[in-house]
């Protein structure tokens, strides 16, 4: 019964829980949308303030990023702990130069006086307020979920290099890896819908 | 189907750690049910307590024991304690811990130690919440619905208490996906789906909404906070946000999550009614696809909280009608068991009574829903006493009854000792009474108009608001006589051992008090959860 291994109940958990993530981000998706049918001309002069080369380039480092962590799923599968670390190597690596680029894009805005209760986005027009009031908070949350998918990759990495995940037994390798593709997938929404399509 | 001589020892005598460490660190599904059950019961005593001072304060026009600021922080404290603390977490973590993998023939849930991680969540979550009446600006004053703009505005420390429910909102996640993923992965060989009890089947139906609605909550709670921490603004009209949309946020999750305590009510009174009848339950599968249907339509109809916020009227006429089918599903259930009952052989124990109110309050409940689904009338009792009383009538009359209903049906299997029959009977009585004079009062009160939360009123009200406040403590005596009966019961009262009462689900087939492992073997099923040729009871 329960003291067997079931690994298809944990990779079951793990769907069910991402479902929930999913839908955590869906709130601010929803507000998203209600606001963007509001100040349609806000939200577009705001949303072409934001820089589309930062953008795409943290939408290709997550990309390959997820490419790296699903290698690594293929690499434990096969046996090869060394190869499975240089890739979760990688996917951390990758996670850390999305949240550098972040870091630079968010304090170039802060720079420029652009950030929640900004006096100068107080003097503006409310729709770029609330749109930049949204990509703070949807980009801030996004971005804690980055650091923790990388935390549990790390996590995850240091299981391999013990032995206690290998070719026998890698479901938290695999649910790991579930949770890095959800970050990469929440990005995927939110690149087109603050940098492109305004 | 004979009991098992018992042969391992009871989950009581599990050795290993000792004290209090042999509980709090337990991934043992019975010990963690019971742990919840104390401490969600132990915030329902807080909340009764906090509710009888605002009877008390209701009782004449004007000041008679606190002030209006203190007022609004006790309803407040309240509505957070009795809804986060007690019957959201109450009745899946307690009985739905204690009796589910049970009832499915399995030795645990799936995630055993994320189950214990999920109490300590919420213990946490408590915590934070209690801090938050002491420490800051004072006791939050908003309501539990925490709406903006006062919520973003107010000195009071709402920040803090709102962590503390997204706190407790983490452990309700993982309590959901826990228990779908014990109810897909873990049932014994030969326990379908048909043959699920259907106390399973609405902690299934529960846990998905706890899994979908809850999330939502999350980021509302989360966008509070930013507005007082950070001033976002997004709720702010001074700013470009919208007050609306935080009620719009707000209620998807929390009109779902009046759900999320009432199903598990629902399946209680499933289980309990036929045992007591002597009689397959009627209509298993359309009980069972109702569980289902009311998760699903439930989560279509948050709007109707909002009809008079500032709603196009075809919204309205579209959450109205939702919010009707929703009548469906419920209706459906009831019929079945009021079906059940017919020719069955009927014997009126504890928890039978409290099954057969359940019935009779949630119907009412239900009804005067319908009142303030639709929109028409809405407009006349919206944010009154009668919705006051409508909520008390499905949420005490119906999951707070049915949780009694558990608590004689389940507590003694766990305990092997039970209460005595008489007192618990006087305690029924006194409560079903004190209940209606007290909350049935209330819908007449809002109907002649006294709004909601007002901490005075006009002289004309004075009489009826008199019959409440006693109407609370009729209640109030009933649940002291209930506590003593059985909690005296269960620690020193007869023995309780067997199937006494006759259930043909599984939990009835173990040891009384069950094996750590639940079972001797693996139970192999081979007849439905209300098949009760066999029990040895005609």
């Amino acid at each position: 019964m329960s003291h067997l291994k079931d690994d298809s109940g944990a990779k079951l958990g793990m769907w069910l829980f991402l479902f929930t993530e999913l839908l955590l981000f869906g709130g601010l998706f929803l507000l998203y949308s209600a606001y963007l049918s509001r100040y349609p001309h806000d939200f577009s002069s705001a949303g072409r303030q934001l820089n589309v080369v930062f953008g795409t380039i943290n939408t290709v480092v997550l990309l390959t990023s997820s490419l790296f962590v699903a290698m690594a799923v293929t690499a434990v599968q096969r046996g090869e702990p060394r190869r499975t670390l240089w890739l979760l190597g990688g996917t951390i690596l990758c996670a850390a130069i999305f949240m550098a680029i972040k870091y630079v894009e968010w304090s170039t805005k802060i720079l420029h006086g652009i950030y929640p209760n900004s006096p100068h986005l107080a003097a503006g027009p409310p729709g770029e307020s609330v749109f930049f009031s949204l990509y703070f908070m949807t980009t801030g949350i996004h971005g804690l979920h980055v650091l923790i998918g990388a935390t549990l990759l790390a996590w995850v990495g240091a299981k391999v290099k013990r032995g206690a995940v290998h070719s026998g037994d890698y479901i938290l390798l695999e649910n790991g890896a579930l949770y890095w593709h959800l970050v990469d997938l929440i990005w995927i929404f939110i690149f087109p819908l603050y940098y492109l399509i305004l | 189907m004979t009991t098992v001589q018992p042969t391992q020892p009871s989950f009581w005598n599990d050795t290993g750690r000792s004290g209090l460490a042999a509980w709090i660190f337990s991934t043992d599904h019975k010990r963690i049910g019971l742990l919840y059950f104390y401490s969600t019961f132990g915030f329902f005593l807080v909340g009764v307590l906090l509710g009888l001072l605002l009877r008390i304060e209701l009782m004449a026009p004007g000041r008679t024991i606190m002030g209006p600021q203190t007022y609004n922080a006790l309803f407040t404290v309240h509505g957070v304690v009795m809804i986060f603390l007690f019957i959201i977490p109450g009745f899946q973590g307690s009985f739905g811990n204690l009796v589910m993998p049970i009832q499915i023939g399995a030795r645990d849930v799936a995630f055993p130690r994320l189950n214990l991680f999920s109490w300590w969540l919420y213990i946490m979550g408590a915590v934070i919440i209690l801090a938050s009446l002491f420490t800051g600006g004072g006791p939050p004053d908003t309501g539990w619905t925490f709406y903006v703009p006062f919520s973003s505005r107010t000195g009071t420390n709402v920040s803090l208490a709102v962590f503390g429910v997204f706190v407790v909102g983490f452990s309700s996640i993982l309590t959901g996906l826990n228990f779908i993923t014990t109810i897909h992965r873990l049932r014994a060989e030969g326990m379908t789906w048909g043959r699920l009890p259907l106390f399973v089947w609405s902690l299934y139906a529960t846990a998905w909404v706890q899994i979908l609605a809850t999330p939502i909550l999350a980021i509302t709670l989360v966008l509070v906070m930013a507005e007082r921490l950070l001033g976002t603004g997004l709720f702010d009209p001074g700013r470009g946000g919208d007050p609306v949309m935080y009620q719009h946020l707000f209620w998807i999750y929390s009109h779902p999550a009046v759900y999320i305590m009432i199903l598990p009510g629902m399946g209680v009174i499933s289980d309990v009614i036929p045992v007591f009848s002597r009689k397959p339950i009627f209509g298993y599968k359309m009980i069972a696809f109702s569980s289902i249907a009311i998760a699903a339509f439930g989560s279509l109809v948050w709007g109707h909280h909002m009809f008079t916020s500032g709603m196009s009227d075809t919204a309205i006429l579209v959450f109205s009608f939702l919010t009707f089918i929703v009548a469906i599903p419920s209706a459906i259930k009831v019929f079945n068991w009021v079906s059940t009952l017919y020719k069955g052989s009927i014997s009126l124990d504890a928890p039978m009574l409290f099954a057969l109110s359940f019935i009779l309050l949630f119907s009412i409940g239900g009804l005067s829903g319908l009142i303030l689904g639709a929109a028409a009338t809405d407009v006349h009792v919206h944010d009154t006493h009668f919705v006051v009383g409508h909520f008390h009538y499905v949420i005490f009359g119906g999951a707070g009854f049915a949780f009694f209903a558990a608590m004689h049906y389940w507590l003694p299997k766990f305990y092997g000792r039970r209460y005595a029959e008489k007192p618990a009977i006087v305690a029924w009585a006194l409560m079903f009474v004190g209940f209606n004079v007290m909350y049935f009062t209330m819908q007449v009160l809002g109907m002649k108009g006294m709004p909601r939360r007002y901490y005075d009123y006009l002289p004309e009200f004075a009489t009826l608001n008199l019959v409440a406040t006693v109407g609370s403590w009729i209640l109030a005596a009933g649940l002291i006589v209930m506590l003593v009966n059985l909690f005296r019961g269960l620690f020193r009262g007869e023995p309780f051992t067997g199937n006494p009462w006759g259930g043909a689900t599984l939990e009835w087939t173990t040891a009384t008090p069950p094996p750590t492992e639940n079972f001797e073997e693996e139970p192999v099923v081979t007849h439905g959860p209300y098949d009760f040729r066999g029990t040895g009871i005609p």
